[in-house]
């Protein structure tokens, strides 16, 4: 297991692996908000968690189809399968490689990309808290339609589209949290709700995507 | 000691059967070559034995962790040196054998090389290194010599050879003649299923209409 992982790991590190890409992305889309809405501070401040959260679900996206796309291309997918650790645990543990080499780095930028929208000084704390907590569920539900996807060539918009409405409870409970911490409001309800998912997510979904694998493996 | 026994195994691929009745068993220190013009259903027969897809009829028994299976890829990752790739499986198959795997496919001068600069034949020996070191006694090859010069092939012999005589035992899918004199030969040609209209299998959709989805 802890094979697998260092493997993805360096995989994603080295050439052609794509780490970083995610996060530039995510650069990218923040700074092109304020292009867009226009540079009035009180506007962007208004928008600014749902704008870095919905940036953050789609840097996550966007490499979504390697995690068992570039294992079927080369064979190993066939032959961790046979493996003697079960497909769960493989799902499990490239969830994990995805949410490192992705989510990880979201969590970590995420404040100085705040500043970039006027983010309220009180929010910050939240959008580090719901980030952490909300991006592991990305990744997890990612890998259910990676697995859904896996045989297809050019599967990569289907995975969008299978992906995103999946999405929408962490985003709105995600984003909730961060506009309540920005306005001071109790924040119980959106951080047990997002926590809740979150944890659902990591308990139920490998096995959906295992399935899912299996079936595309025949 | 029976490693692997096979009885009246029907298999199938795209939901239609292409080998049906098949039945043999696979004894310790034995190799077993199956034959059969292309398209029979090699590639689908070793699958199903895999595990990687349902038999639609027949039984297979076999100890359990007892097969390690090599397909027409190699599983290799590009980017990964010819000692990462093994320590990762030798790592997931929970053995320490990279050493002899590494001195016993010949590949000890490129264990510092990344997978994607070796040669076919150099990436096939290193996707056959991996079977040394899964430790497991059922080897399962698919096309295992594809561009493997001559060398190779025997060097590969030898190796099916050694894993022979420690007890274990090898199915393999081959055109070519790897020298073992001792492998017995499965022509699969008289197992080609039947059409539908003179009794056969009509495939996943005639009994289990669900069970071809899940």
């Amino acid at each position: 297991m802890i094979a697998l992982l260092t493997r993805d790991l360096r995989l994603a590190i080295r050439a052609g692996g794509g780490f970083g890409l995610g996060l530039a992305f995510f650069l990218i889309v923040v700074t092109l908000v304020p292009f867009g809405v226009g540079p009035q501070g009180d506007i962007l401040a208004r928008i600014a968690s749902g704008i870095l959260w919905l940036g953050a679900l789609l840097a996550c996206l966007l490499s979504l189809d390697r995690i068992f796309a570039l294992d079927y291309e080369d064979g190993s997918l066939d032959l961790l399968a046979t493996a003697p650790i079960p497909l769960e645990a493989v799902v499990t543990v490239k969830a994990l490689a995805h949410w490192i080499t992705t989510g990880l780095p979201l969590v970590l930028a995420a404040p100085l990309f705040a500043v970039l929208l006027h983010l309220p000084g009180p929010a910050y704390l939240w959008l580090e808290v719901s980030l952490l907590l909300g991006t592991p569920a990305l990744s997890v539900l990612g890998t259910f339609g990676a697995a859904l996807t896996v045989g297809l060539k050019r599967g990569g918009l289907l995975l969008s589209l299978l992906v995103l409405p999946l999405y929408v409870p962490t985003l709105i409970f995600g984003a909730e949290l961060v506009r309540r911490g920005a306005e001071g409001m109790a924040i119980e309800v959106p951080l047990t709700m997002l926590a809740g998912i979150t944890a659902a997510t990591i308990a139920l979904v490998p096995f959906a995507s295992a399935a899912a694998i299996r079936v595309n493996l025949r | 000691m029976t490693l692997l026994s096979v009885e009246t195994l029907t298999v199938s691929r795209g939901g239609l059967a292409v080998l049906e009745g098949v039945g043999f068993s696979l004894e310790a220190g034995r190799a077993l070559v199956l034959r059969g013009p292309n398209g029979i259903g090699k590639t689908t027969l070793l699958r199903t034995l895999a595990g990687l897809q349902p038999p639609l009829a027949g039984t297979i028994s076999m100890p359990p962790e007892a097969m390690a299976y090599a397909a027409h890829a190699d599983g290799l990752k590009a980017t990964l040196s010819v000692r990462e790739n093994l320590a990762f499986w030798a790592a997931i198959y929970e053995t320490d054998t990279v050493e002899a795997a590494l001195d016993q496919m010949n590949l000890r001068a490129l264990e510092h090389r990344a997978a994607m600069s070796l040669s076919a034949g150099q990436k096939r020996r290193l996707g056959l290194a991996r079977l040394l070191v899964t430790g497991r006694p059922v080897w399962v090859l698919d096309e295992p010599t594809v561009s493997l010069d001559a060398a190779s092939v025997a060097l590969f012999a030898a190796a099916v050879r050694a894993h022979l005589a420690s007890g274990g035992a090898a199915l393999m899918a081959t055109h070519i003649d790897l020298g073992l004199e001792e492998a017995e030969i499965l022509d699969l040609a008289p197992f080609k299923a039947r059409p539908p209209e003179e009794g056969g299998h009509r495939g996943a959709f005639d009994h289990d209409f669900d069970g071809a989805f899940l």
